[in-house]
């Protein structure tokens, strides 16, 4: 199972970049010739005067997304652990319950969910006047905590599944020794089973990572200013189709690479037994 | 004003005629499953070609299938259907001007099912390419050391039996497929998601209409899971299980 989760992971989501080693080939230099051609293009024939004096704007965007991105990878994951270990030993209305919750979030798209989330809670909440008068409701305003609940819930459901395969991975014997030593239930967890299935789970989370970054632009539809809504802005304002449209494309496609290269530097961190 | 769930929700508003929205939706509905169904054959059209051309291809042709896979990737969905949607059709519209037909007119449909047909295809490309290297080579190698040319193989040999080592990926990117139409609404074309938010937006009734469209995505995404199920119980009838 956890295979297969991560070789669709890896079909969808970019987890590994070519190598440096071998990478100057005849070939590849006249190709690089015809790509630096398309580039010059670019930059000649296209118009990129605006880009100065948006160039805050986007770096706010920037920070905006990674934001998104980090706090709701971090909330997702804390959920994600309970979701995958019910679903291996839990009693079986819980065991339904986080089946459920996983079947449904990952059998609707996520932007009809942010649309719930938005426009459904959002138009229900004001309806209630303890809900108004709480403390909560300046923040229930505002669209982001809608946008975090969303990206939360949706990579909480993925990541579950993924944990699902990694703790009913870890090798039984290992928690029968641990039990044979005497260790309570909640160190044999805090000690042998989560490392052990987090450390399993590791490859496909780099790539479940990328698919997030992936779905934060989504956010943009609910009035959350990242990147990718400046963008947009941006082209409203300068009545321009493509050039803003290819300065997102390579902003996230540097961002997929520093995120690739952060989870290869921490992977290789972890040793590993090589036989 | 008074939150009395019974009042809250009105099942009038569903019915299948016009007061209702309920044949909105499901036309919806309908051109989702029709973008999901145009755009996952493209893929895999697109995906198989690319999987050969990344095994077999040529120098260049791998270089360039790689450039495809890895940009499609790791750029969001959201901006691929974006660039594409308005370069596509501006693209062709600028085309069939130098030819002087003048501008044509691209129906969101098959504008639609190109976009997530370009999308799908770099991932069914990973999919099968992983799913080919599966096949034990002497199988390829006897079929070529009986003198097969390279389409009798690829049809009789290399298809069918790699086809059950990429079934899980390829039925995991319908499911995306089916869901990655929705991302059509931001681009104007009326699937399921635009028009449920068309129709909520006019009667106020946002849970209501959110959540019926989501049993519809849902009920669609269970019964693909009930035939994807049947078709890998049939593609594996040969293979030894080992439980």
């Amino acid at each position: 199972m956890t295979s297969e989760e991560s070789t669709i992971v890896e079909a969808t989501a970019l987890t590994r970049l070519p190598s440096a080693r071998g990478f100057l080939k005849p070939h590849r230099l006249a190709l690089m010739a015809v790509a630096a051609a398309i580039v010059f293009c670019a930059v000649w024939f296209l118009r990129w005067d605006w880009l100065p004096e948006y160039a805050g704007r986007l770096a706010n965007g920037v920070v905006v997304t990674l934001l998104m991105l980090v706090s709701t990878c971090l909330l997702g994951f804390v959920l994600a652990v309970p979701i995958g270990l019910v679903q291996v030993t839990g009693p079986w209305p819980l065991k339904l319950l986080a089946k459920g919750f996983c079947t449904i979030i990952r059998g609707t798209p996520l932007l009809l969910q942010l649309w719930l989330l938005y426009y459904g809670l959002g138009s229900l909440f004001p309806q209630f006047p303890a809900i108004r008068q709480s403390f909560l409701w300046p923040w229930l305003r505002e669209a982001w905590p809608y946008g975090v609940a969303a990206l939360t819930i949706s990579f909480a459901a993925y990541e579950g599944e993924v944990m699902r395969g990694a703790f009913a991975g870890v090798p039984a014997g290992e928690l029968e020794a641990a039990r044979a030593f005497g260790m309570s239930r909640w160190k044999v967890f805090r000690r042998i089973w989560l490392p052990r299935a987090v450390h399993r789970a590791l490859p496909t989370l780099s790539g479940e990572t990328v698919l997030q970054l992936k779905s934060t632009p989504l956010v943009a539809t609910i009035t959350v200013i990242d990147v990718y809504a400046v963008v947009s802005k941006i082209r409203q304002m300068t009545f321009l189709t493509y050039e803003p449209l290819l300065l997102l494309a390579l902003l996230y496609l540097c961002l997929t690479a520093l995120l690739v290269l952060a989870f290869r530097y921490f992977e290789n961190k972890i040793p590993t037994r090589s036989a | 004003m008074a939150a009395d769930p019974a009042s809250l929700i009105d099942w009038g508003l569903l019915a299948l005629d016009p007061p209702g929205w309920g044949g909105v939706l499901l036309a919806g509905l309908m051109n989702s499953i029709k973008i999901a169904i145009g755009g996952y054959s493209l893929g895999l059209v697109l995906g198989t070609g690319g999987a050969f051309g990344k095994l077999y291809g040529g120098p260049v042709t791998k270089d360039l299938m790689e450039v495809y896979t890895t940009v499609v990737r790791a750029v969001p969905e959201l901006v691929l259907i974006l660039l594409l949607y308005y370069a596509g059709t501006d693209l062709l519209n600028r085309l069939s001007a130098a030819a002087g037909y003048g501008s044509v007119d691209i129906s969101g449909l098959v504008a639609g099912i190109f976009v997530i047909g370009v999308v799908q295809g770099a991932y069914a490309t990973e999919v099968i390419r992983g799913a080919i290297r599966a096949v034990p080579s002497g199988q390829i190698e006897a079929a070529r050391a009986f003198g097969m040319s390279p389409l009798l193989i690829l049809r009789r040999v290399t298809l069918p039996a790699m086809l059950p080592h990429a079934l899980p990926g390829l039925s995991n990117l319908w499911l995306i497929s089916t869901k990655d139409t929705a991302l059509l609404a931001v681009v104007g074309f009326s699937e399921l998601t635009l028009v449920t938010r068309q129709a909520a937006g006019t009667t106020k009734a946002y849970m209501l209409f959110f959540c019926a469209a989501g049993v519809l995505y849902l009920a669609l995404t269970l019964v693909s899971n009930l035939i994807i199920r049947f078709i890998e119980a049939r593609a594996r009838r040969g293979w030894v299980t080992t439980r």
